[in-house]
């Protein structure tokens, strides 16, 4: 991989820190560059730390590293909070003129630069934080006028003087840099020709919503999925769509059933918290046979935990959360552009099978923007199928001898006809209750028997009929089998070529179903090592691979609140492959 | 569906299994009539159903309909409604589902104002679980799990509606099968959420607010002369703590559904073979 350039900005909540990561990212991207965000952020308003990282590089980039290069520094907490990331040649642009007093580490370039002063005679003490992007781009020998483009993007509501102000400040600072200091760090930015869209996650999850043709979302506010359904709105509208707020999650997945059963595909998304109360309606999902796409972005739990760390904890929720048994399907998608894909399968897959479908994301894919190429959202490639949903004239195929609608015949895959309201003759009920073909309650034995077969037929359908694919990595015949599920995937990657260096061969599966999943058991005999790496402590998914291979793994597993880092992964890979396994 | 459609058609052929004299048959025979004197047929018309004895009430009738979990019925029809605004959606519940475990929604609906009708089957007792305290119930009214009565004020859910700002508040007696009709057909007509307490005595379990107690009190508003646009009239009538009323208590003439508000006019259940035709737009957002 290229050499890759670590740079971030830090302060108080409500310092602007997002918003001025956000240009810096995307005027990377402008320049062809590939980024790769994070977050340091609290569950406040104002006040406390955040920070918004970037790694950029003309390679892709799929991870975070422990390493700063550049740090804007709005706080001295944010050098603190820092300190052991920066190193000999990283430089700290800071503002002198403030009232605290810089605490710089020995051997950091220290660049003090009058932010406030500079940004007043831009326009406004407020552009501080964009003069601070001036001096990093003077620091990096990266062309100003990238900011323009991410500046316009920004600004351009607030009308062109607010623009041209944001561009004097960033240039002031520039200027300011250049002429005061002599800084010879190695860092040059190169640009390419190269063209590229950077989102996020949630952002991912709403646009293949959108593309895979939901049109009703009903939400309840939660980091870190609120994103999600302030991506729909505004957007969904212009297909005829609508995003409401609900009072509670208990009323949003209701409402989302509802508009399913009505014949929209529907979606609701969430965090733990959320799933928790979402859980009394699952079974109702299920045994209606309605299709349903609900997403859980993941956060660190129990509880309220750290609403704004990152872990995956809700893997044994999704599957096996609410009372009885309930067919369902789990799919976690592995990086932010298969947020998008698993999005658009999950609408088939709830369609086809009438069934509640969780896609299961975390706040790592959430929260982190990253490049790609556009082709990586190809709209021509979105296929829909709506499954049996059937019109008026094949009503008449599925009526009983009394002319009464079987919306939950036994059929041979377990799939039923499903007739939307409004379809003449096909009226029925649907319930929570145990029913029959009809969907009308029974406590007969035999037809509980039928239709708790018929519901688990479909499962079984689904895996014969559709590919439950791993995402493979590596050397195939590595003796060390490293299985991981959802957002760990960039960091192993990288991890894998710090290993290689070290002339430790991995094979890496990716697994982006929970469930159904693919059988790896003859993976897991053919490796020497089989380590499963996942963001939780008790290694909830490590757990279903003995279970499906009745072999013990070795077990990586973090729950700090803070995503994988490509060579602290290096290390524990080394190290597992280096301990016995234990029972 | 013949053009022709008589209250009967919504009648599924499953035998109510509702205790002989339970006011729930008067209240889903207003409901049916009331459906079919306001020209919808069971295929257009979507019935959601709460839990509890009044909840069996989607099985006995028939139409497309959802029976769902305790207390989020409100929230179903909701969204059935958002999705499909070509839909005749009516929820209808008990006392314990839609001003209980359902008292959240309950609110939350009235402020929405989505334009469907909720009947609830207000019986003041529960009587699926064999007689325990309903959030409607007397002070003093003895039961299983309240032996020297709940000891604490019943929820008046007129008073709750009318502070959540509804649009339409009326209160029928299921046995007055022409005064209920009308009051459900008035709901269904209503632009917005047409909201109906329906006194639904329940003979086995509550001795106290019987059929005889409710025909004796029931002022009828109707014959009193009361004005449903006048707001104030409403509130001394909601707040009258000494007696019981039949009739529509409150109609905005001016309401705004829901729909209208947010310009909801498309039916949600037809989607294009693929991502839509601008999707590519969607992309772009993200240079």
């Amino acid at each position: 991989m290229a050499e890759d350039l670590n740079w971030a900005i830090g302060g108080e909540a409500g310092d602007g820190i997002d918003s001025t990561g956000k240009i810096f990212a995307q005027a990377l991207s402008r320049a062809g560059r590939h980024v790769f965000t994070s977050k340091d952020f609290a569950s406040r308003i104002r006040g406390g730390y955040t920070a918004y990282k970037i790694r950029t590089s003309v390679d892709d980039v799929r991870s975070v590293v422990d390493r700063l290069d550049i740090l804007v520094a709005l706080t001295q907490r944010t050098i603190d909070e820092n300190v052991d990331e920066l190193h000999e040649g990283s430089a700290i642009i800071y503002d002198g003129e403030r009232s605290w007093e810089a605490e710089i580490p020995e051997g950091v370039a220290a660049v003090d630069v009058p932010l406030k002063s500079l940004a007043e005679e831009a326009g406004g003490a407020i552009m501080r934080n964009v003069v601070a992007l001036g001096a990093a781009c003077a620091i990096t020998d990266f062309d100003v006028a990238y900011l323009d483009e991410s500046l316009e993007k920004r600004f351009g509501g607030k009308g062109s003087k607010i623009v041209g102000n944001n561009r004097e400040a960033a240039r002031l600072g520039q200027e300011y840099v250049e002429e005061n200091y002599e800084l010879d760090l190695g860092y040059e930015l190169e640009t390419t020709d190269s063209d590229y869209v950077l989102l996020n996650g949630d952002e991912a999850i709403g646009m293949g919503a959108l593309a895979a043709g939901c049109r009703y979302y009903a939400g309840y506010p939660i980091t870190p999925a609120t994103n999600v359904m302030e991506y729909l709105t505004g957007r969904i509208e212009r297909y005829g769509g609508h995003v409401v707020q609900a009072e509670d999650e208990l009323s949003a997945i209701n409402m989302a059933l509802g508009a399913a059963r009505a014949g929209a595909r529907a979606m609701t998304a969430t965090s733990g918290p959320g799933i928790d109360l979402m859980a009394e309606t699952f079974g109702l999902v299920a045994t209606s046979e309605t299709p349903l796409v609900i997403v859980d972005v993941m956060r660190s739990g129990p509880s309220t935990g750290m609403p704004t760390k990152q872990e995956q904890g809700d893997l044994n929720m999704t599957l096996y959360g609410g009372h009885g048994e309930i067919p369902r399907f789990v799919i976690a998608p592995t990086t932010i552009a298969e947020c998008f894909w698993k999005t658009v399968e999950a609408f088939n897959y709830a369609e086809k099978y009438q069934t509640p479908v969780y896609l299961v994301a975390d706040l790592a894919l959430a929260v982190t923007e990253r490049t790609f190429p556009p082709e990586a959202f190809d709209m021509d490639a979105v296929e829909i199928d709506r499954g049996r949903l059937i019109d008026e004239s094949e009503v008449g195929e599925w009526l009983d001898e009394k002319g009464r609608f079987r919306a939950h015949a036994d059929t041979d895959d377990g799939v039923s006809p499903r007739a939307i309201p409004g379809t003449t003759d096909a009226a029925h009920m649907s319930t929570g209750l145990e029913h029959d073909e009809l969907g009308r309650r029974t406590e007969q034995e035999e037809i509980r028997v039928q239709q708790v077969d018929k519901r688990y037929r479909k499962v079984e359908t689904a895996r014969e009929r559709e590919e439950w694919a791993c995402r493979e990595f590596g050397d195939p015949d590595a003796e060390t089998l490293v299985i991981s599920w959802g957002s760990n995937e960039g960091a192993i990657r990288e991890a894998m070529e710090l290993l290689a260096a070290d002339g430790i061969d991995v094979r890496f599966l990716s697994v982006p179903y929970v469930f159904p999943r693919p059988d790896l058991t003859a993976d897991v005999e053919a490796a020497e090592d089989v380590i499963v790496v996942e963001c939780n402590a008790t290694g909830q998914f490590a757990d279903l691979i003995e279970h499906d291979t009745l072999t013990r793994v070795k077990r990586v597993t973090k729950y700090t609140g803070v995503r994988f880092k490509a060579n602290e992964l290096a290390e524990e890979i080394a190290a597992a492959i280096a301990t016995e396994v234990t029972a | 569906m013949s053009s022709q459609v008589r209250f009967t058609d919504f009648k599924s052929d499953k035998q109510p299994t509702w205790c002989p004299g339970c006011g729930d048959f008067g209240t889903m025979n207003g409901m049916m009539k009331a459906l079919a004197e306001t020209g919808n047929d069971p295929d257009n018309t979507f019935i959601v159903a709460g839990i509890g004895c009044s909840g069996k009430i989607g099985t006995y009738m028939h139409s497309y309909a959802l029976h769902g979990v305790h207390g989020r019925a409100l929230p179903v029809g909701t969204g059935v409604k958002m999705a499909r605004p070509d839909l005749e959606v009516m929820v209808a519940g008990g006392d314990g589902d839609g001003y209980s475990i359902g008292a959240g929604h309950f609110v939350h609906a009235v402020r929405r104002n989505v334009d469907m009708s909720y009947i609830v089957m207000d019986n003041r007792i529960y009587g699926l679980t064999k007689g325990q305290a309903s959030p409607t119930s007397r002070e003093d009214f003895e039961t299983s799990t309240t032996p020297e009565g709940p000891k604490q004020p019943p929820v008046n859910p007129l008073a709750l509606a009318l502070a959540a700002g509804a649009s339409f508040i009326a209160q029928s007696f299921s046995s007055d099968a022409l005064r209920h009709q009308e009051i459900v057909q008035a709901a269904i007509e209503h632009d917005g959420f047409g909201f109906v307490n329906v006194y639904s005595p329940c003979v086995t379990f509550n001795d106290v607010d019987t059929y005889d107690y409710f025909r004796d009190s029931l002022v009828d508003l109707k014959e009193a002369g009361h004005d449903p646009n006048d707001h104030e009239a409403a509130k001394d009538v909601i707040l009258d703590a000494d007696k019981e009323y039949q009739g529509v208590i409150y109609r905005d003439e001016n309401s705004v559904p829901y729909g209208a508000q947010h310009g909801l006019e498309s039916d949600m259940s037809e989607i294009p073979d693929g991502a839509p035709e601008d999707a590519t737009d969607l992309v772009r957002e993200f240079y």
